[in-house]
């Protein structure tokens, strides 16, 4: 078997992407190595813990469980287009106020997986943030912080949006 | 990761002669959670990773008051519990659906990739058992449809030859008086692998039990489905003491072993407190009354 690379074309953060990658690798492996965008992180490699969550067509997934192949045609959104023209997204507003994150590895995650939620459900309440952040590990904060995080989030969204 | 090639065939007959022409090399891919783990780990060595995502066939989900359900076998969580029909017909499926990891992937996994990975513990399968789910395999040579409890034969070992896939899951429409529900025991809230499960479906007449199915996750090589259960709720008054017999059957139908998550003994304990808690439900959503 010919061992060829595969040629992406993509959406990324809202721009159109392309890049080559092997069939094996995950498109973790190619967010951060091939594209250089390392805002995402490794964590377990396996789909436990929730460090490398990006949005992937409206939803969040494990991007250490999907192959680089498979984001042709997709739109993918990491932590790196969170923002917005330089302002902070709600979210990472609300995790720096709120002190939601020590050394920083899970946070990517817990922002982008965040995010999605907000989108679907502007207004969630504590186990709904707790039952959706389920598959994130944070082995410091103890997730107080982060779920009042999110809390103050949905308050900012809803402000803003009012 | 072993080097792998992917192929990503657009439509069935293109996926048919691609698992044809690779045999025993192809693995289906679906969503990925249980095969790009096990492939890194180096438990699966398969040469070429074959994407069913883009073919219809495994992408539909569409209910019939007649047909009942067809369920793709690359349907992601998500899109099941997010659908209405479902919601409605197959609350049995959305207790197991909904409780297959988390958010994430839930986003990725399928019910049919659940059932191809042959997990003794499967959340997936028990329900599909109980609710009579059929699984339609294909193959460039032709078709065939096994019930889901004969699928898999071991712990990671399915009926599926080399060069076929499984296209979707077909559940009947639930009849009248019918209910269903799946429960697991782990021991915390969520995010675990069932150290035992139970799924259930009732059909209640004239205040007995007209029909029953009771299969259970973990306490076996493969998906168990006890029809020793079934049998002796059959014409039974519906009552606690018709659940506590079926509960006892499927105690002593369970073949557990010991492990890191629980003994044999507490295993088969589980079978019977499940089976009599799910079927509690079940009576319920069958319109039922336990008194």
């Amino acid at each position: 078997m010919a061992m060829r690379s595969i040629h992406v074309q993509t959406t990324i953060n809202g721009q159109p992407a392309e890049f080559l990658c092997e069939p094996r690798q995950s498109l973790l492996e190619v967010l951060r190595d091939v594209l250089r965008l390392t805002g995402t992180k490794e964590g377990c490699n396996d789909g436990n813990c929730g460090a490398c969550t990006v949005e992937m067509d409206g939803r969040i997934v494990p991007a250490c469980l999907v192959l680089g192949a498979e984001a042709e045609g997709a739109r993918i959104l990491t932590v790196e287009g969170i923002a917005e023209g330089g302002a902070l997204h709600p979210v990472q507003a609300a995790f720096l106020e709120g002190a939601a994150l020590q050394c920083g590895v899970c946070t990517p995650g817990f922002i982008v997986a965040a995010k999605v939620l907000l989108d679907a459900n502007p207004d969630p309440t504590e186990s709904e943030i707790r039952l959706w952040l389920a598959n994130n590990l944070c082995r410091c904060t103890g997730y107080d912080k982060i779920v009042r995080s999110v809390q103050a989030a949905a308050k900012i969204r809803q402000e803003t949006a009012a | 990761m072993h080097w792998i090639d992917y192929l990503r065939p657009r439509t069935l007959d293109e996926c048919l002669d691609a698992f044809a022409e690779h045999g025993e090399a192809a693995r289906a891919l679906a969503g990925g959670t249980d095969l790009l783990v096990q492939m890194r780990e180096g438990r699966r060595s398969n040469a070429v990773v074959i994407d069913v995502k883009a073919v219809e066939e495994c992408n539909q989900l569409s209910y019939d008051d007649s047909e009942g359900l067809t369920l793709g076998a690359a349907v992601p969580c998500y899109r099941i519990y997010g659908d209405e029909a479902v919601r409605r017909h197959y609350p049995g499926l959305i207790d197991s659906v909904s409780m297959i990891g988390g958010t994430q992937i839930q986003g990725r996994a399928s019910v049919g990739g659940n059932l191809c990975n042959a997990s003794p513990s499967a959340d997936a399968v028990p329900a599909l058992i109980a609710l009579r789910a059929t699984c339609l395999i294909a193959s460039s040579e032709g078709w065939r449809n096994v019930p889901v409890e004969d699928f898999c034969t071991g712990p990671g070992q399915t009926v599926l030859r080399p060069s076929e896939v499984l296209l979707a899951l077909l559940l009947p429409p639930p009849e009248p008086g019918s209910g269903a529900c799946y429960l697991r025991f782990i021991p915390r809230n969520e995010m675990d692998i069932a150290v035992a499960g139970a799924g259930v479906s009732v059909r209640l007449s004239g205040g007995r039990f007209a029909d029953a199915r009771v299969a259970l996750a973990a306490v076996a090589p493969t998906p168990l489905l006890v029809r020793e259960a079934g049998e002796v709720l059959k014409g039974r008054p519906v009552d606690r003491n018709a659940l506590g017999l079926a509960g006892e059957a499927a105690r002593a139908a369970a073949r557990p072993i010991s492990d890191m998550r629980g003994t044999a003994e507490y295993r088969s304990n589980l079978c019977a407190v499940l089976t009599r808690r799910a079927l509690e439900t079940a009576v319920q959503r069958a319109g039922g009354d336990l008194g």
